[in-house]
């Protein structure tokens, strides 16, 4: 075994209560460490990340002169910074410090302890050999860039950006779509309060506009995203509306005088239950108030032919038919991805007929339809302009599915109530809600349901197998016929209705994976971003300095989403203020002498860490780029690179040290 | 109309058609029980576990509740569930959200006598009907009258079963023929009257 | 304070003993009580299975003869007929609609309820009123080592009754407490004993009266007290019968708590009708 002469090793070995001392004989290792060379003292200990532990290690230092200190206890995740801090509060350089895993890398997965036991020695024997070699370490500070990025102007991103930017920090706001606002500003009223969205969201969105402290980036889409925590590089391309932004007023006199008279194409912000022209604004109150051009509708973009009649209407000479994609950069310190979701595509479940019987509706249609400033003007009247007189909520559309969406949509049982509610209100139709199971966790939700059940809308409780228009009496004739088992009486019942509301759930956005990809962050398996813990740390992500909320996590509605987006926006502050970030030292560096200037590492950084500096026919490393991923390293010819505490003597001696008793 | 797939469809005891229901069953109910919120029924089925009759009943009351409201106004009268409480009142204090169950199951009860749609020759309805004029009759019950009326109307051989039981208590003095009763019946009869 | 007296129907037939025995007791602890002029049934369940305003109409009759025969406070034994008393109390103190119409009808009998009188059970006047002290007070033979289920039935302690615990009652075990007995814990306390399904639904009926008797038996009972004519009637007059059916000797002494302080107050038994008992009555040695 490997051996440093001045190295005066301290082991410690926890029981983690019973976690580890169940399945490893932690006294039997602890003796089998003293006797290894280099040790000059071996302890185990019920807690070592109690306070106790760590003062242990202080005296211990103290007393027995420790150079080096070695701990087998749970994953570094979990507290190597606890004991590199507990080392250096005893007075020696915290990388002199190495952690063993010997919970989920033994006593965990191990079923025979005598076994689970010799697998301890052996990893604690590597730890040992290897951290005599190790080397005292400085870690890097660099200043935290105070400006922030947030992606997505849904309710999240426009509360995230409202906070921080009270914070005085400045904000970059990015929207895809020519006006934020997201799904709220489709919705009619919110659960279960009932107040109406546009009045609770509208205020919020035009303060967005009018903060000093925050760019609003309508319209445009990240496309490029570089550096690290605290010094992200960023780039956003900007669509062209073809209208300058800065000029237009909002005033639609362009919109008047567009050559259609009528409007002809399908409304995206209705849910194409009306038509807009090809120059449009979403909604009244979208933000920014100006107006863009659809290059896919309008006569000019299609034929050049058009005689521009929107552009001569316009006084403040806002058109500019030439805009291209413009790429606007930006430095940020940190990042909030506030990117939403995508409601399930009801064509997805046959079964409820949607697209094949006009009368079937998604709940998002349904949210324009009761709207008063909506496609009908609020009134409820299906295609044939009739009003319904029998309507059918048919929950968890695309949820609880393993063939569509396994999970739980989270907001479909409420918002189902809220549209059964104001379904009653607007048509006084008799109201079915077929559910599997009534969701309504959250404060006056419970309360909700009862009002709804009170106010005599009908419950069935069963997943509804087919919507059809299949009658077999008068009385179905004409009628969507939804065949249920009403679980609760034991029957199957057809119930003929007028019309059918499709709750359809909440799953992740189109280009989820494109974002996950573009930020280096993960997704879980179903697809929403992953947070770096589900409990403790439900905004940050595995990328420091980027942080998550809202929907684009998992399913979650408007109170939870606001909630999270404060959530995440006091992490970025935290991070801001702090003023600086630290940097792992375990980055590579080259040995100027033995670089022969091949720069083969160069095109092999995934990072973009190394340059070459053409006066010395050299290769350099910018440590704050660099990620320590060690690629570089393997590849150089030379031998020239170098990586902290990952150096070929420590490598090797860890090897040995596993390999040879 | 096809109205052969309908019979075809519906020939099992599983199968239900709106239109066969009484959309308005539920509100009767409802209105005669006092207003009982029965719409905000759970459906958590805590009455039908606490009922000490619902292993004998052939819908629970949860269940009741649950056909009551969607309109199963046949089904529910001309079962003998109904009839099975006993009035013990367990559900209705059990009730999570607050439903007189017992005065549900008594507005139900007293819906199957009016629309004379209750069991046929089930027992506890006769009793009820029996007891009801004997009261009316004297103002009191004499329980050797009511029992023998109750047993003429329902099935005079079953209460043999009960005729040894009868005369040991007559024997104790626990049933007389002549139990002082009202002076005033005449006022009492025209006061039901009224 | 001038007690009226409600005996109900049962209380004059096949519940005799019950009134003998609380009479008795009354009479030993020096309560007088008036007996309601002219009373008629009080429409148990029946009533209010045919015709609800009939039922609350025939009790009110009964709440009016008491306000006008001047009682604070009217004494109703029969369970059944306390819970109808206190429904009817209730339902005309919170229906304005149901208070009126009724009364409309009892004027014509030169009657009324408003609610003067209160309704009141023996337990709640022994336990609450006088108290588990005053009534040891009157013990002359302890009933010591005697093991007392109390059974409580359904209607006495819910839903409107408020003188007692109605999830674990217990004024009955403090009477037998009172009267040197142990009572002994049991979950059947306010089981339903099925009522009148004895005579209607006999299989079930009996089948309800076996596990409370068989629970009770279980649980090392030597007798089983009650507070209700029909709970007695079920339980003592079926028990036979029930042990019979169901091959499992269910019998145990059941009585009513007056019966069992009569004992140990040292009334003789001709006056607390033990001799009216089909079913073996607990004997004191
Ligand atoms: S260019 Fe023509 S078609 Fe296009 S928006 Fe203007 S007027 Fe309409
Ligand atoms: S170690 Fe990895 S990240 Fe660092 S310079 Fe080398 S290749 Fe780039
Ligand atoms: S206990 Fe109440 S809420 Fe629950 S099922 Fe019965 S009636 Fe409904
Ligand atoms: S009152 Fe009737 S339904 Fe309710 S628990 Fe008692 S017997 Fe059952």
């Amino acid at each position: 075994m490997p051996v440093n002469e001045e190295a005066r090793v301290g082991f410690y070995i926890c029981h983690c209560g019973h976690n580890i001392a169940n399945m490893v004989d932690v006294t039997a290792v602890a003796e089998y460490a003293a006797k290894l060379p280099n040790v000059v003292l071996s302890r185990d200990y019920k807690y070592m990340c109690s306070d106790p532990g760590q003062e242990m290690i202080a005296k211990d230092v103290e007393v027995f002169k420790l150079n080096r200190i070695v701990v087998a206890s749970c994953s570094p995740l979990l507290h190597e910074n606890t004991f590199r801090t507990a080392t250096s509060k005893a007075g020696i350089n915290q990388f002199y410090f190495q952690m063993v895993n010997i919970r989920e890398n033994a006593s965990w997965v191990h079923e025979d302890k005598e076994m689970a036991t010799l697998k301890a020695k052996d990893l604690v024997r590597a730890a040992i050999s290897r951290v005599v070699f190790h080397k005292a370490l400085e870690k890097k500070k660099v200043p935290v860039n105070p400006d922030v990025l947030i992606v997505g102007g849904g309710i999240s991103g426009i509360s995230a950006a409202l906070t921080i930017a009270n914070a005085g920090k400045k904000v970059y706001l990015v929207e895809k779509e020519p006006t934020i606002g997201g799904y709220m500003a489709k919705f009619d009223k919110t659960f279960p309060t009932l107040d109406c969205a546009a009045c609770i969201l509208t205020p919020k969105m035009s303060a967005v506009l009018k903060h000093p402290g925050i760019t609003l980036l309508s319209y445009s889409e990240v496309s490029a995203v570089d550096g690290y925590v605290g010094n992200y590089h960023v780039k956003v391309t900007r669509k062209p509306r073809y209208i300058i932004e800065e000029k237009c007023v909002g005033c639609f006199a362009c919109i008047d005088a567009c050559i259609f008279k009528e409007a002809k194409f399908s409304d995206e912000f209705n849910e194409g239950l009306s038509k807009r022209k090809p120059v449009y604004i979403p909604f009244p109150q979208a933000t920014p108030q100006v107006v863009l051009i659809d290059d896919k509708t309008c006569i000019h973009f299609k034929t050049g032919k058009c005689p521009q009649t929107c552009a001569k209407a316009c006084d403040r000479n806002a058109f500019d038919f030439d805009q291209k994609p413009v790429v606007q950069e930006l430095e940020v310190g940190t990042i909030l991805l506030c990117t939403g979701f995508q409601p399930f595509d009801a064509a997805r479940a046959p079964y409820y007929g949607y697209g094949r019987y006009s009368n079937v509706y998604t709940s998002l249609e349904v949210e324009r339809l009761v709207n008063a400033s909506g496609p009908t003007g609020g009134h409820v009247v299906l295609r044939d302009k009739s009003k319904p007189k029998s309507i059918g909520i048919i929950h968890c559309v695309g949820s609880r599915d393993e063939k569509t969406n396994k999970w739980c949509s989270r907001v479909c049982c409420m918002y189902s109530l809220k549209l059964a509610h104001l379904l009653k209100e607007h048509t006084d139709a008799e109201i079915y809600n077929f559910y599997i199971d009534m969701r309504t966790p959250g404060k006056g939700y419970e309360e909700f349901y009862d009002k709804l059940l009170n106010e005599g809308v009908h419950f069935i409780r069963g997943r509804v197998a087919e919507v059809s228009d299949w009658a077999i009496n008068d009385h179905e004739k004409g009628k969507l016929v939804i065949r249920v088992e009403d679980t609760l009486i034991g029957m199957v019942r057809r119930i003929p209705v007028d019309m059918v509301v499709l709750a359809v759930g909440i799953e992740p956005g189109k280009d989820a994976q494109d974002i996950r990809r573009m930020f280096n962050i993960s997704c879980s398996n179903e697809g929403f971003f992953l947070e770096r813990h589900p409990k403790l740390a439900p905004v940050e992500t595995f990328t420091d300095g980027i942080y998550i909320a809202g929907a684009c996590q998992g399913p979650r509605d408007i109170p939870d989403s606001v909630a999270q987006a404060g959530a995440a926006a006091a992490q970025a502050l935290a991070l801001i203020d702090s003023g600086f970030v630290e940097l792992e030292p375990n980055t590579a560096f080259i040995t100027e002498e033995l670089c022969c200037g091949c720069q083969v590492c160069i095109n092999m950084c995934p990072y973009h860490a190394i340059t070459f500096d053409d006066g010395k026919g050299k290769s350099h490393i910018n440590e704050a780029l660099c990620k320590g991923c060690g690629t570089c390293v393997a590849a150089c010819g030379s031998g020239a690179i170098t990586q902290n505490l990952f150096e070929d003597q420590q490598i090797l001696s860890e090897i040995y040290g596993l390999l040879v008793e | 109309m096809n109205a052969s797939s309908s019979e075809i469809l519906t020939q099992g005891l599983t199968v239900k058609l709106e239109a066969d229901l009484d959309k308005n069953f539920g509100e009767t109910i409802a209105r005669e029980a006092h207003g009982e919120k029965l719409f905000g029924c759970i459906q958590c089925g805590n009455c039908s576990a606490a009922c000490p009759l619902s292993v004998w009943m052939d819908y629970t009351p949860r269940k009741v509740i649950a056909m009551v409201r969607a309109g199963f106004k046949q089904e529910v009268l001309s079962n003998r569930t109904v009839w099975l409480c006993a009035s013990c009142y367990q559900c209705t204090v059990e009730c999570p959200k607050g439903i007189k169950i017992t005065d549900v199951m008594y507005a139900l009860k007293r819906e199957a006598i009016e629309n004379k749609i209750y069991p046929k020759n089930f027992p506890v309805p006769i009793l009820a009907r029996t007891f009801y004029s004997e009261v009316k009759r004297t103002g009191r019950i004499n329980e050797i009258f009511l029992l023998t009326n109750y047993y003429l109307r329902y099935n005079i051989f079953k209460m043999l079963g009960y005729a040894s039981l009868g005369v040991r208590l007559f024997m104790k003095r626990r049933l007389s023929l002549f139990e002082k009763g009202m002076t005033n019946r005449k006022e009492f009869r025209s006061m039901l009257n009224q | 304070m001038k007690y009226l007296y409600y005996p109900g129907c049962s209380l004059k037939s096949s519940g005799k003993h019950y009134e003998i025995s609380l009479l008795a007791v009354l009479q030993k602890l020096g309560i007088e009580v008036e007996e309601l002029e002219n009373w008629n049934c009080c429409g148990a369940t029946n009533y209010m299975s045919i015709n609800e305003n009939y039922a609350l109409e025939i009790t009110a009759r009964n709440l009016g003869i008491a306000e006008k025969q001047g009682g604070d406070e009217v004494i109703v034994p029969c369970a059944a007929c306390f819970m109808g008393f206190l429904k009817t109390q209730k339902y005309m103190e919170s229906e304005s609609g149901i208070r009126d119409r009724v009364n409309q009808i009892l004027n014509h009998s030169g009657l009324s309820y408003n609610g003067k009188v209160q309704i009141r059970h023996p337990l709640d006047l022994l336990v609450n009123q006088l108290g588990a002290d005053a009534l040891t007070r009157t013990v002359e033979m302890p009933l010591k080592d005697l093991k007392v289920a109390s059974y409580y039935g359904c209607q006495l302690i819910r839903p409107y009754a408020t003188f007692d615990d109605q999830w674990n009652p217990h004024t009955m075990d403090d009477i037998a407490r009172a009267m040197g007995a142990t009572p002994v814990d049991w979950p059947l306390k306010s089981r339903c004993c099925s009522g009148s399904m004895t005579s209607t639904m006999t299989d079930i009926g009996l089948r309800m009266n076996y596990v409370i008797l068989k629970e009770a038996k279980s649980r090392g009972a030597d007798v089983i007290i009650t507070a209700c004519p029909l709970c007695q009637f079920n339980l003592e007059c079926f028990q036979g019968k029930i042990s019979r059916k169901l091959k499992d000797d269910v019998r145990i002494p059941v009585m009513y708590f007056t019966q069992l302080m009569g004992l140990a107050m040292g009334i003789p038994a001709k006056k607390l009708g033990l001799k009216q008992m089909l079913s073996p009555s607990l004997v004191l040695n």
